[in-house]
């Protein structure tokens, strides 16, 4: 049965805020979630001013700054800083999305609120154990499977069949779409997620694999595809511009096509 | 030596802090019409009941469906229809993988709500020209 509250150890108190910089013009205040498994009180959320002069222009660049000039105890993850490592996913202005690809100018709020990924175990302020979510696209086994003699040179595929895997290839797995779906909310012990589910699709759907109906089968389950009820917060989520909740309901016809 | 000892992790913030979309709401409320279809079959049953017990049994079902409160909770019940009937058809569009670009669906799942009123207050000025 899904818990719409919080657990009582993750009920958020309002937490402390931290000295505006000194002469500062142009200041932008953030309302950050924190939680240090050391000192086993809730969760707080702390307010920070950041001199919008001396930072740059992303949320990214914020959390950097206040990290560097307010508060050396902020923990979040991050890496490439340009939309490509999925380390920064984090929940902005109530919606998913990565701090490094979102402008501050973007957010367009007077305060901006930030969030570790939702419905997921915290470890420390914005960083979620995404354990649970390796293993589910691991169980998808996302790797080239083949039957038939290796070639001698590389597996090949005309440029449709190709063009196939475009909107799918692209996925960096940073979780903005999996912790966003109410129903991963509820099931996500059981249910793959949009994520995952994308991956299972994009290995369906290359021309070079050889194991469709294995892989099919993995998923023929009513909790691990078919807990999808298209609510689609995944798409609408997704910084990337992909669409996990089309290649689901694609999933879902081959599940039909193979048994009429 | 002593074990590390470390707090249980709290669960992140979800539906506490996650922005509504339209998607999300049109989802919700086709549940929640979906639940309340099962009190509106109720109606229909006694109505049912009260036709098959004769003509006293009839005339009160009929007084109360007559009352201002029989007129609201029929009226009610017809969005309720006409909302998860959307809602379904909504569903099932998306299940042949069709309107789900970033514009249609929000513009689909709109519809549904905007769809759905129209639908009721159609039916009900129908009902009292024709009736």
């Amino acid at each position: 049965m899904a818990q719409f509250t919080l657990p009582k150890n993750s009920k958020y108190t309002e937490g402390k805020t931290w000295p505006k910089p000194a002469g500062a013009a142009n200041l932008q205040e953030f309302r950050i979630y924190r939680w240090n498994p050391d000192d086993g009180a809730n969760p707080r959320i702390d307010t920070y001013y950041v001199d919008r002069d001396d930072c740059g222009p992303m949320v990214l660049d914020a959390l950097l700054w206040i990290k560097n000039n307010v508060d050396s105890t902020l923990v979040f993850r991050r890496s490439c800083r340009e939309g490509i490592c999925g380390s920064c996913a984090m929940n902005i202005m109530g919606g998913n999305t990565l701090a490094c690809t979102l402008g501050i100018d973007d957010c367009a709020a007077g305060s901006i609120k930030i969030y570790p990924l939702p419905h997921m175990p915290v470890l420390k302020d914005l960083v979620p154990d995404l354990t649970s979510f390796f293993a589910q696209h691991a169980s998808i086994e996302p790797w080239l499977q083949t039957e038939t003699a290796e070639p001698e040179t590389e597996w090949r595929q005309t440029p449709e069949e190709r063009s196939k895997l475009d909107g799918l290839y692209e996925c960096i797995l940073c979780a903005c779409c999996t912790t966003s779906c109410p129903s991963y909310w509820w099931n996500g012990d059981r249910f793959l997620g949009p994520a995952a589910l994308l991956q299972a699709y994009r290995w369906l759907i290359d021309s070079r694999d050889e194991n469709t109906g294995e892989r099919l089968n993995n998923l023929h389950d009513p909790f691990r595809l078919y807990r999808c009820h298209t609510i689609m917060n995944c798409a609408n989520t997704c910084p990337k511009g992909l669409n996990p909740a089309k290649a689901i309901a694609e999933v879902k016809k081959m599940m039909i096509a193979r048994v009429v | 030596m002593a074990e590390a000892k470390m707090a249980p992790r709290p669960l992140s913030p979800h539906l506490q802090v996650y922005k509504w979309s339209w998607t999300m709401a049109m989802s919700v409320a086709h549940r929640i019409t979906g639940i309340a279809l099962y009190g509106g079959i109720a109606l229909f049953a006694i109505w049912l009941v009260a036709l098959a017990s004769g003509p006293s049994a009839f005339d009160a079902m009929q007084w109360f469906f007559g009352s201002p409160i029989g007129y609201l909770i029929l009226f009610g019940y017809t969005w309720i229809l006409m909302h998860h009937m959307l809602g379904g058809v909504r569903h099932l569009v998306w299940d042949f993988g069709h309107g789900m670009e970033p514009a249609q669906r929000i513009n689909m799942a709109r519809f549904t709500l905007v769809g759905s009123i129209a639908l009721t207050l159609a039916i009900w000025v129908v009902a009292f020209i024709a009736f």
